[in-house]
């Protein structure tokens, strides 16, 4: 077995003074796939948030480690430095940024955490175009301002693409199918899976199967009231999806 | 994070150095003895020593202003240097110190002039390369460049003083004629005492082959700056100016009251950009030049225009109101501005256009951008006289807030005596939201880096204006600007 990349032990975090993670477990091992699904408010935006570090949550106790670190203690940018990437349900707008300049930066930023030097603007440039005919976006996408008149789709894939950029060790994907159609959603998945490797882990949180037909995971968690209440193989899927989350519990 | 945000914070006015050379100075204070003294220094003829006696009585029947969103501290002027001056070494009178030389080269203005390497570069495209710059150290201009390069083309540039010597008729002609001497408090302060600056006149039908500049540089303490400038696009012209400044960190305030004339004569086009980088103050408001200061422009002919550009983020306090009288029929003007506060800086900066001619078109984009506990003001005034038919004006004025203890205004005031004008104006007030800087943090930048990100792409449309030299310094500035900015 590879080794264990997350390891979260009886997690309790909330919001605004009020508890939403009570005690979540989960371990995460190098090339493995998670599928984390759950009723509405069950608490998994929650639990993606707080990975990432959104600081208008709050840890009450309980501890993550991430590739041997304490995860708590970093700083969101830290965290990203470390290979942590989180695919946002809702990506934000900055008007005016353009995609290139947004990933000049993150890509820099990294670099320089990892002690390497800038890549030349060629090197960006090269960079760049490879990673979108990843997620098939057009040449024209990197102009555009981040987030700015971007469709439902074009966002998530956008989402999927700094991933690319952004090579992560852990990617967690909130909701990720939400808003796209079949063929988005195909791409995507796709792009995902070919992002995935031996090394690499993902958290793919979801309501549906239909994400999973194409991101397979190796572990399915069902969160409910903001704990783990079952965990099983990729069969748990089309149980789910048949019986409903009152029938499997 | 916080230790990084100090780290910075340090480093945050990297322009802040004085520089150690012997000076020459006027006896503090403000009188007509001393205004003599100025004239005499300068060798200048008796009509513009009347000309600054004359500003000298308006002031005195004049008060400072109050009318602006500012907290503007009594002024003493009579505890002012009113000229200061590198000395001139008496073994080498006209060479420049290298002192003076090893300062503008520290700030990025060079004051060398590149040769022209055989068979590399055309003419036209060296001299594309270049900006020719006129750099004025407290009171004098040190070195105009390019001089000879642009009089082959019937252009001069120069300082003041030298205009006032060399081309004594084309400034006197033009000196007041857009700013008279009794405007305002601070012109009428400047008429009387004003000291270099620089001189610009393009002949008919020129186009400019480089950007030319003025960059001031205060240095000696207890000394204000009163420089002018005065340019001149003669019919069929074309010119970008760009203008820069800097001063040393200090405790004490001190005081910038310039004038800035632009004459534009039909079919004419200037770009007048501005980059505000004046010491503004440590994060405590302790010290900061008072940048009090009356640009204006007329667009004289027919199919004239003139453009302004602003990024001003220095300064403890700016009062400024770069504006343009449309006189002639179907002439055109733009004031593009970003204004960004920390700390305890306070800015009232806006833009006044005056349309008289017909047909005549002006674009007002301002974006403040406010932070610490700064006070941000946007002033316009859009007056459309009775003859300015068909004219047109279109304002949009941004506020963006950083923090909770910030505070941006805009008073934009209307004044249509033609029935015919259309005057649009659009307002916005947005703050940096937590889920944007986050959504930044989750790339790995780093928090005050994505502060930077974000205002710079919200000034884009006013940071694309600036010629090329210009927008990646402005770029970096705003990102300096706003170090501590957030905690």
């Amino acid at each position: 077995m590879n080794e264990v990349l997350l390891e979260i032990k009886d997690l309790h975090a909330g919001i605004e003074g009020k508890e939403i993670l009570k005690g979540v477990n989960l371990t995460i091992r190098r090339g493995e796939i998670h599928a984390v699904m759950g009723p509405n408010g069950a608490g998994k935006s929650t639990l993606s948030a707080v990975l990432a570090g959104k600081p208008s949550y709050t840890v009450t106790s309980g501890s993550v480690t991430f590739a041997g670190k304490d995860l708590l203690a970093m700083s969101p940018e830290e965290r990203a430095w470390a290979g942590l990437f989180l695919s946002f349900q809702y990506p934000v707008e900055i008007p005016g940024v353009s995609f290139t300049a947004f990933m000049k930066a993150a890509l820099a930023a990294k670099r320089k955490a990892a002690g390497l030097p800038e890549l030349s603007p060629a090197e960006f440039l090269r960079l760049l175009k490879e990673k979108m005919a990843f997620v098939q976006m057009k040449p024209e996408f990197i102009k555009r301002e981040v987030g700015v008149g971007f469709s439902g789709g074009e966002k998530k894939r956008a989402e999927v693409f700094q991933m690319a950029m952004l090579e992560p060790v852990l990617s967690i994907l909130d909701e990720t199918d939400s808003g796209l159609d079949v063929d988005a959603l195909r791409i995507v998945a796709e792009g995902v899976m070919n992002l995935h490797t031996e090394q690499t882990s993902a958290i793919v949180i979801t309501h549906y199967q239909r994400l999973l037909d194409y991101i397979v995971p190796d572990v399915v968690h069902v969160l409910k009231d903001g704990v783990i209440v079952r965990t099983a193989g990729r069969e748990l899927v089309a149980q789910i999806e048949e019986k409903g989350y009152e029938g499997i519990l | 994070m916080d230790e990084t945000i100090k780290e910075l914070a340090g480093q945050e006015y990297s322009q802040g150095f004085v520089t150690e050379v012997e000076q020459e100075f006027v006896p503090k204070g403000l009188n007509e003895d001393i205004i003599r003294t100025i004239s005499k220094i300068k060798g200048e003829p008796d009509w513009l020593l009347d000309f600054r006696l004359d500003a000298f009585r308006r002031w005195q029947g004049m008060k400072q202003p109050s009318w602006g969103h500012l907290h503007l501290p009594e002024i003493d002027y009579q505890n002012i240097i009113y000229y200061a001056a590198p000395k001139k070494r008496s073994s080498r009178p006209t060479e420049i110190d290298p002192a003076l030389m090893e300062t503008f080269d520290k700030l990025g203005i060079p004051l060398r002039e590149r040769e022209v390497l055989a068979g590399v570069k055309s003419k036209e495209e060296y001299e594309s390369e270049n900006v020719a710059v006129d750099a004025v150290f407290d009171s004098v201009s040190v070195k105009t460049t390019f001089r000879s390069a642009l009089a082959e083309k019937g252009i001069i540039f120069c300082s003041f003083s030298e205009a006032v010597r060399e081309h004594p008729d084309l400034v006197r002609k033009y000196l007041a004629s857009v700013v008279p001497a009794g405007d305002n408090y601070f012109a009428a302060l400047n008429s009387a005492v004003f000291s270099d600056g620089s001189f610009c006149y393009i002949p008919k039908g020129v186009k400019c082959p480089m950007e030319l500049s003025s960059y001031f540089r205060i240095n000696a303490s207890g000394t204000g700056q009163f420089e002018r400038t005065l340019i001149v696009a003669d019919e069929g012209s074309s010119l970008s100016y760009m203008e820069g400044c800097t001063a040393p960190m200090r405790d004490e305030q001190q005081l910038h009251a310039a004038v800035v004339e632009i004459v534009v004569e039909k079919d004419a086009d200037v770009r007048y950009s501005t980059v505000q980088n004046w010491y503004p103050g440590d994060a405590q408001g302790r010290g900061g030049i008072l940048n009090l200061v009356t640009k204006r422009g007329i667009c004289k002919g027919s199919g004239s225009h003139l453009s302004w550009t602003q990024v001003e983020t220095g300064s403890a306090i700016t009062w400024k109101y770069p504006s343009t009288i449309l006189k002639g029929d179907w002439s055109s003007s733009e004031f593009y501005s970003v204004a960004l506060t920390n700390n305890f800086q306070q800015a009232d900066t806006g833009t006044k256009m005056i349309h008289i001619g017909r047909g005549t078109r002006s674009r007002i984009v301002s974006k403040g951008i406010s932070a610490g506990r700064s006070e941000n003001s946007y002033r316009g005034l859009v007056r459309m006289n009775p003859g300015a038919e068909g004219a047109r004006n279109y304002s949009q004025c941004d506020s963006l807030l950083i923090g909770s203890d910030c505070g941006a205004h805009t008073f934009p005031v209307v004044h249509s005596a033609c029935p015919t004008a259309v005057v649009e104006h659009e307002a916005t007030t947005s703050k940096i939201s937590e889920d944007q800087l986050f959504y930044l943090q989750q790339r790995g930048i780093a928090a005050e880096d994505a502060v930077g990100l974000i205002v710079n792409g919200y000034a884009r449309e006013v940071l694309q204006r600036l010629p090329m030299e210009f927008a990646a310094e402005a770029q970096k500035l705003l990102s300096v600007s706003l170090e501590g900015a957030i905690g």
